[in-house]
Order: structure tokens, then C-alpha cells, then sequence
């Protein structure tokens, strides 16, 4: 699915600058759930931006279903987010003048689906996360797991074939972050491949791989025993 | 594109973002609208006092001069200064002769005179007049008609009123043509009455009599109170007047550079005051018109500007989903060209509503202020065109900035 060799990532700061990523190597299945760990300002949600095409690496390989990731035209860079990803962010990143079935048809409004197909696609995909009903609220309207949920459907509305989360739960309190993982489990069991960043090590545990950060470098990768989220719910 | 300004989605966002953003984009419109709204209600009192201008001078030949005597102000070959000196129906054809380039030489008499009718009376300007007055100051008739040259040859006591002074002399809806007033206790019959003009140049004229009538009652004999010279239009009247004068001190023994023997009035040159005048105001109202305009556009850009933060968020968001540069700036220029066509539509139609106010208040009747305010099309529309390509171009500042960034420093402005 993703291959990432010797990648390399640096901000500049001022005159200085700060080496984030200092030589990741990392393959990831089609299939797998992994999670990122390490301490904060570790270069996770980097790392992830980087594989979500949000970011630029600056030297290194970064592989994505056989497809180099280097040099990309911006809007070459578009069709592949669109086509290939689907984002989770932590603070939702909903558009809040738009309703929630608004927010999950957008990505499809950019693949330039047709507006009746658009909205039952996203009627679908709300009906998912279990939030047909809310169909017609604005984000403002919605509680923070309400939220996320409708940001999942987003992300999943263009059916991407990775999803990228940051922290997706980092804003829910434990009850509504089992919620959302017993969700993502579940779209993971359906052949998705999950790629998220998470602070907590019972969420991480809820993957089938962690893999840990320190100091710019893959510090720990191993496989885990998923716990399931189900049965806290 | 076509396809894409009638896609239901397309407007659907604009609207979505408007009324998200209500606030700047009604600022944006005020920004807008007003500047529009100056321009047009500025640009149409100018035009309408210009009208206004050309109507009170239209009823004139405006290339004319009027000369009269006064006394001299330089003794000349052994006459004293202080004379008086006069005009001469002499004089008058001497200088329709010898100077170059005039139309018309209307030589003209004035005196006061009360005038009875039955039990009404009033004191008048009686003027004498030979039919060409008609020409170079055109009277509107309402009944009648204006003195002939038969009333002229047969030294008719005829006489053509002014509106005022049938006002004055008869009663209303009386008809006065036929009738007879007595003017220094001689009866003299109505063949006239005309419209009362917006300006009367020179001295007031409320009623004509023949001028050959007028040498008579009056024993005038050969003088004249005034001479009235058109010039022809490639002519310059200022030289015309110049040549009259030196030519009447000439035939009057009178030094040539004696400035007060003779008076005379430049319509023309009063004209070409005006006309500048006009002119300058016209600059003026462009140059306000214009600075209001740019005002307009940075309120616009300002009011962007301020946004360019939380748009720039809900950019990064939308090319996260798979939005390419292109689609984002394509949207946002719908948005600016949208928000200034409405914004400069409603400008024109208030300020539409404005000159019609205008109009109304001051437009109406003979002595209107402003007459006929409007503003071509053209300039209307090039306004609009100038505050739309500007709208556009401050419109995609924040899509430019949101969209040459990576998508994650989009996202991570808060
Ligand atoms: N745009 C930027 N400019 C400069 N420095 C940055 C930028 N983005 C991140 N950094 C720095 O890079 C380092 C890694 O940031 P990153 O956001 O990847 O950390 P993280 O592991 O996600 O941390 P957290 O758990 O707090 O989210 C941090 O020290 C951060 O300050
Ligand atoms: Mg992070």
C-alpha cells in the first residue's frame, strides 16, 4: 500500500531549523490498522501529513500504491487526496455553514459527481456512522462525537482506499472515543487501511500495529493483539 | 466554464458562503454600492446643472456682444473727457459694414414707461425693435406673433407683451391678442405675448414696440440705447467686439484707447466662463466619483482581507478533500464577480432613483437648477466593469495565498 524510505523533514525556524523527521523507513499493507505513538512534538501528525500529500517531504521515498510521490503538480496532488485518502483531523474540520450531509458530499462534489448521486452517497455514508437523522444540522448543532462521526463519513463518502486520521479521538471524552473506534474497527474489518496518530495507549491497542516515534526516528514497530472497542460500548 | 456558470452547485456554494460570511459580504456591497451610487448621483447633477446651463443660454445666440455708449474717459482731438456719447443708427450700419465676421447688428432702444389697461397699470421696459431681434434672441410666443417689417415701415403702434406684464395687465384668461394697452397714454395693440425667458441679458424686456414707433413717441431721431452684435460661428466675438469699439470711437472722435467710452457685455465670453466652469466641475465629479470608487474597492479589499484567515482554513479543508487550485480560485472570483455585479446593480438603480429624486425636486418647471440629470450607459458601465475587475483581483488575494501554500499550512491557520 505505502512504502516510505529514509525520509527526511526539517522546519525552518528563523535562522535555525528544526529536524523533525530524521530518516523514517516504514511499510504499510493494504489492510492493516497501524498507529503512530510517540511524545508530543515527536513529528507524528508530520509524518502523517506527509503521507496524506498535505505536506512535502524533503528528501527520501515515499511510495504510495506504486505510485512515487515526488515533484507532484498541485493538481495532480488534489485527484490523489480525493481519489486515494480520506482525512480524520482532531478538530473535525467541518465546514460549519454547511449541513452535515453538505460536509460528506463535498469530496464527491469534487470528483464532479452529479448532485442527486452526490447526495445519496453521502445519505449513505451517514446512515453509516448512524447519523441519517441529523442529516440536515449544522456542525454547530452536533456533539463532538456527532462531529467526528460526520467527519469519518466525509472521509469516507470518495471511498478512499487509505485513511489518515490525527488524533481522532484526542477531542472525545473515553465513552464516545470507543464509539468512534468500534467504527473504525469496524471499516478497518471491511478491508480500509488505517493509518492514525494517537496519544493513548488503549486506542493504540485497538490497532493491529504501533509504531513508535522518538527523536525523528522509528523508535519501537510491532504488531499487537487488537483489543476490540465493541465491548466497551 | 459555461457549464460551470449554470451548475446549480456553483451558485449553491456562492450562496452558502454568503450567507455564511453575511456581515463582509453586505460590507463588501456597501463598499460597492455606495461607490456606485456616488458616482452616478454626482455625475447626474453635474450633467443636469450643464443641461440646466444650456437651456438658460440656449434661447441666446451665445456669440454675441452687446455695446453701448457711456462718456469718455481720455479728451481727444479738443473735446473734453466726460462726454457723453451715444450711439447712432449711423454707427450701427458703419460697423455691420466695415467689421468682418458679423451675423446679425440688431441696433435696440430702451425706456421705462408706465402702462394702463382698463384699471390695471405697472411701469415696463418698452423696447424698440426691428423683427431680426427674433433671430439672435429668440422669444417664445404663446398667442401672436413678434414685430414684422411692415410694422416696422408703417410705424404701427403694435406692441408684443411679455407674460409677466399680461399678468400684470390682464385677467386671467383673458385673451390678449387684439386688445389694446396705453403706453405713455398712446394706444398700442396686442400682437404678441411671449414666454418669459430664464435669463434676461441685459436690460428688461417686457414689451416691444417697433423700433421706428419707438423713434417716434420717444423723438429718439438717430440714436440708439444699444447695439446687439452676433458673429458668425467661426468667428471669435472677442475680436468682434474689439473692432466694433475701435471703429465706433473712430467715427465718434473718440482716443482708442479710451476704455470707458464705450460699455459692453461678452455674452460670449461670459459663456465660455460658464462653459468652464462646467467643465471643471465635470473633473471635479470624475475625480470624487473615481476616489469614492477606489474607496469602494479597498472597503472590498479590506473587508477580504480580514477573512483571508478563516477562508484560507476552509480552503486547506477543501483541498484536503481533493479540491484543485483552480476549482478554489474559480469559486472565489464567482463569489467577488457576483458580490460586485449585485452591489453595483443596486448602486445603479439607487442612484437611478436618486437623479429621479433630483428631478423631482429640482427639476421641474422653467427655472429648474437641474435639468434632465442622467448618466450615459457607457460610463455606468465601465464603472461597473472597473469595480468587478478590481472586486476579482482582491478576491483572489486570499485564494492565491490559500492556494500556493501547502494544504497543511492552510489548514493549520486558526
Ligand atoms: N509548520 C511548522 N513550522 C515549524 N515547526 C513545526 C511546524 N510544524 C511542526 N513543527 C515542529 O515540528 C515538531 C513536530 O511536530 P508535530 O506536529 O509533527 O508533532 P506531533 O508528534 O504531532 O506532536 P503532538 O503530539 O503534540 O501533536 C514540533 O517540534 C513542532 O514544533
Ligand atoms: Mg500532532
Amino acid at each position: 500500500m505505502l512504502k516510505i524510505h529514509q525520509l527526511h523533514k526539517s522546519y525552518a525556524i528563523g535562522d535555525s531549523s528544526l529536524h523533525v523527521l530524521k530518516g523514517i523507513d516504514l511499510n504499510v499493507e493494504e489492510g492493516e490498522m497501524v498507529a503512530i505513538m510517540g511524545s508530543s512534538g515527536s513529528g507524528k501528525s508530520t509524518l502523517l501529513n506527509i503521507i496524506g500529500m498535505l505536506d512535502e517531504a524533503d528528501s527520501g521515498e515515499y511510495i504510495l500504491d506504486e505510485l512515487p510521490i515526488k515533484n507532484l503538480t498541485e493538481k495532480k496532488a488534489a485527484v490523489y487526496r480525493n481519489k486515494f485518502l480520506g482525512f480524520i483531523f482532531q478538530s473535525f474540520n467541518l465546514i460549519n455553514y454547511k449541513t452535515a450531509l453538505e460536509n460528506v458530499a463535498l469530496p464527491l462534489y469534487y470528483q464532479g459527481l452529479k448532485r442527486k448521486e452526490r447526495q445519496e452517497k453521502a445519505m449513505f455514508h451517514l446512515g453509516k456512522v448512524g447519523l441519517a437523522d441529523w442529516a440536515k444540522h449544522l456542525p454547530k448543532e452536533l456533539s463532538g462525537g456527532q462531529k467526528q462521526r460526520v467527519a469519518i463519513a466525509r472521509a469516507l463518502a470518495a471511498n478512499p482506499k487509505l485513511l489518515l486520521a490525527d488524533e481522532p479521538t484526542g477531542a472525545l471524552d473515553t465513552k464516545t472515543s470507543y464509539d468512534i473506534m468500534a467504527f473504525i474497527q469496524q471499516l478497518n474489518d471491511e478491508g480500509k487501511t488505517i493509518l492514525m496518530v494517537t496519544h493513548e495507549e488503549d486506542i493504540a491497542n485497538m490497532c493491529k500495529r504501533i509504531v513508535r516515534l522518538r527523536d525523528g526516528v522509528i523508535m519501537e514497530d510491532k504488531k499487537v493483539n487488537q483489543v476490540r472497542a465493541e465491548q466497551y460500548v | 466554464m459555461f457549464k460551470f456558470l449554470f451548475d446549480r452547485d456553483t451558485w449553491q456554494e456562492v450562496f452558502d458562503s454568503f450567507s455564511k460570511n453575511k456581515l463582509r459580504s453586505i460590507l463588501t456591497m456597501v463598499g460597492v454600492w455606495w461607490g456606485i451610487l456616488l458616482l452616478i448621483g454626482l455625475l447626474g447633477s453635474a450633467r443636469g446643472l450643464e443641461n440646466s446651463f444650456n437651456r438658460l443660454f440656449g434661447s441666446f445666440a451665445t456669440n454675441s456682444v452687446f455695446v453701448w455708449g457711456q462718456s469718455t474717459s481720455k479728451p481727444f482731438k479738443g473735446f473734453q473727457e466726460g462726454r457723453q456719447v451715444s450711439l447712432s443708427l449711423t454707427d450701427a450700419k458703419k460697423v455691420e459694414e466695415n467689421v468682418e465676421g458679423i451675423e446679425f447688428l440688431v441696433p435696440r432702444n430702451q425706456n421705462q414707461a408706465s402702462v394702463v389697461r382698463n384699471f390695471l397699470s405697472g411701469n415696463f421696459g418698452i423696447n424698440g425693435d426691428y423683427p431680426l431681434l427674433d433671430q439672435v434672441q429668440k422669444k417664445k410666443l404663446i398667442h401672436g406673433r413678434f414685430i414684422n417689417q411692415n410694422d416696422i415701415n408703417d410705424n404701427k403702434k403694435v406692441v408684443v407683451i411679455s407674460e409677466d406684464a399680461y399678468k400684470q395687465l390682464f385677467e386671467k384668461d383673458e385673451m390678449p391678442i387684439g386688445e389694446y394697452i396705453e403706453i405713455n397714454k398712446i394706444n398700442f395693440k396686442v400682437i404678441g405675448m411671449f414666454e418669459n425667458g430664464n435669463v434676461n441679458m441685459g436690460p428688461t424686456s417686457d414689451m416691444h414696440i417697433p423700433f421706428t414707433t419707438f423713434q417716434q413717441i420717444y423723438n429718439q431721431g438717430d440714436q440708439i440705447g444699444w447695439m446687439m452684435i452676433t458673429g458668425k460661428p467661426e468667428y471669435d466675438i472677442k475680436q468682434i467686439e474689439e473692432d466694433a469699439k475701435l471703429l465706433l470711437k473712430n467715427l465718434n472722435k473718440i482716443h482708442p484707447k479710451d476704455k470707458r467710452a464705450f460699455g459692453s457685455f461678452n455674452l460670449g465670453k461670459e459663456f465660455d466662463k460658464v462653459t468652464g466652469f462646467l467643465i471643471g466641475m465635470q473633473f471635479l465629479t470624475w475625480f470624487v466619483g473615481i476616489a469614492t470608487l477606489i474607496a469602494g474597492v479597498f472597503a472590498i479589499g479590506n473587508i477580504l482581507l480580514i477573512t483571508v484567515k478563516e477562508r484560507t482554513k476552509e480552503i486547506g479543508v477543501r483541498r484536503a478533500l481533493g479540491a484543485t487550485p483552480f476549482e478554489i480560485k474559480r469559486q472565489i472570483v464567482v463569489e467577488a464577480v457576483f458580490l460586485t455585479i449585485v452591489a453595483g446593480l443596486f448602486g445603479i438603480i439607487t442612484g437611478g432613483w436618486i437623479l429621479i429624486g433630483l428631478d423631482a425636486a429640482f427639476g421641474q418647471g422653467d427655472d429648474a437648477t437641474i435639468v434632465n440629470a442622467s448618466v450615459s450607459i457607457g460610463v455606468v458601465f465601465i464603472a461597473l466593469v472597473i469595480l468587478v475587475i478590481l472586486g476579482t483581483l482582491i478576491g483572489l488575494i486570499p485564494a492565491f495565498k490559500a492556494t500556493s501554500v501547502k494544504p497543511i499550512e492552510a489548514l493549520r491557520e486558526e
